[in-house]
């Protein structure tokens, strides 16, 4: 039987890897995303509702 | 003009995705600090609050478990508020609000299912017990999975809109089972404590440190809901604009 500390160590714990590994999800998902638009951009593929020169 | 149309057009300014991209950036940076500040004044309010004298150390776990289940029902919820938007005005980003939800949800569902395992393991001498409370949760969580499975099934965010959205509407019967499945049922779960029509029942010693890691958890919540939700419209404009460079090519041959 676990010690009652352990119980809270991990709950704690496994609270502290979920949130934080969905928050590097989350930043590698919008930094994957924004290189393939800059890749896009730089072949010079435009989005048709953009405004000339404006930026998005 | 009146302040009807005033109103509607600011709302419908906020729900274009460039406006929002911009809006949201700048609100961000503010947020995630406000989040964090929460975070850090809650785990040490949490770690000064007196032990339970039942309980003991034990008693810590709530501090965690209750905020992840209060926020487990309101991501659910801002679903179903998003799903009404997608299928009574049909706007794009209530549909990317309900999908970038998905994930959050499920992450503060099953910290809720884990922290309360562990939590009941040393209480109530179980792991887990197949009572109201707990199967309601657990039915959630199975929603929260299945609605990325359906979004994951279909390549047009379009197409995935409208069935995920009643399909999300359907499944809001759920939240009000969760939550007066303690008064309904006979369960091992314990019943309300805070929200209750006549006053939380807990000493201030331990509601304001749970207070403070609610509000802590809720900004989590938004701050990452804000990111995710500027990922997918960055996914969708990526995806229109391979689309637009697909046909140019098509149409050139």
């Amino acid at each position: 039987m676990m010690s009652h500390e352990a119980f809270v160590f991990l709950s704690y714990g496994a609270s502290a890897v979920t949130l934080a590994g969905l928050l590097a999800a989350i930043l590698l998902d919008g930094r994957a995303r924004r290189r393939e638009l800059a890749e896009l951009e730089a072949q010079g593929v435009r989005r048709r509702s953009k405004p000339a020169g404006g930026a998005s | 003009m009146s302040d009807t149309t005033i109103s509607q057009g600011w709302f419908t300014s906020l729900a274009n995705p460039t406006r929002f991209l911009a809006l949201s950036g700048r609100l961000l940076p503010y947020l995630a600090t406000a989040a964090v500040l929460s975070l850090l004044i809650g785990l040490f309010m949490s770690f000064a609050a007196p032990e339970d004298y039942q309980q003991g150390i034990t008693v810590r776990i709530m501090f965690i478990h209750v905020p992840a289940a209060w926020l487990a029902m309101m991501c659910y919820s801002v679903m179903a508020i998003a799903s009404i938007g997608t299928l009574v005005w049909r706007h794009p980003l209530a549909d990317v609000a309900a999908k970038t939800a998905l994930p959050i949800g499920a992450a503060f569902t099953f910290l809720s299912l884990l922290t309360g395992s562990l939590w009941g393991r040393p209480m109530w001498g179980t792991w887990w017990v197949w009572d109201a409370r707990l199967t309601s949760v657990f039915v959630l969580f199975l929603m929260y999975l299945g609605l990325m499975a359906l979004h994951k099934a279909m390549d047009d965010p379009a197409r995935a809109a409208r069935p995920a959205a009643v399909l999300t509407l359907v499944g809001f019967i759920n939240i009000p089972i969760i939550k007066f499945s303690v008064d309904w049922w006979n369960t091992l779960h314990q019943p309300a404590s805070v929200i209750r029509l006549d006053g939380p029942t807990i000493h201030p010693s331990m509601l304001y440190p749970l207070l403070v890691m609610a509000l802590a958890y809720t900004l989590i919540f938004f701050t990452l809901h804000l990111m995710a939700m500027r990922n997918e419209i960055l996914r969708r404009r990526v995806q229109t604009m391979r689309r637009q460079a697909a046909q140019a090519i098509g149409g050139g041959a």
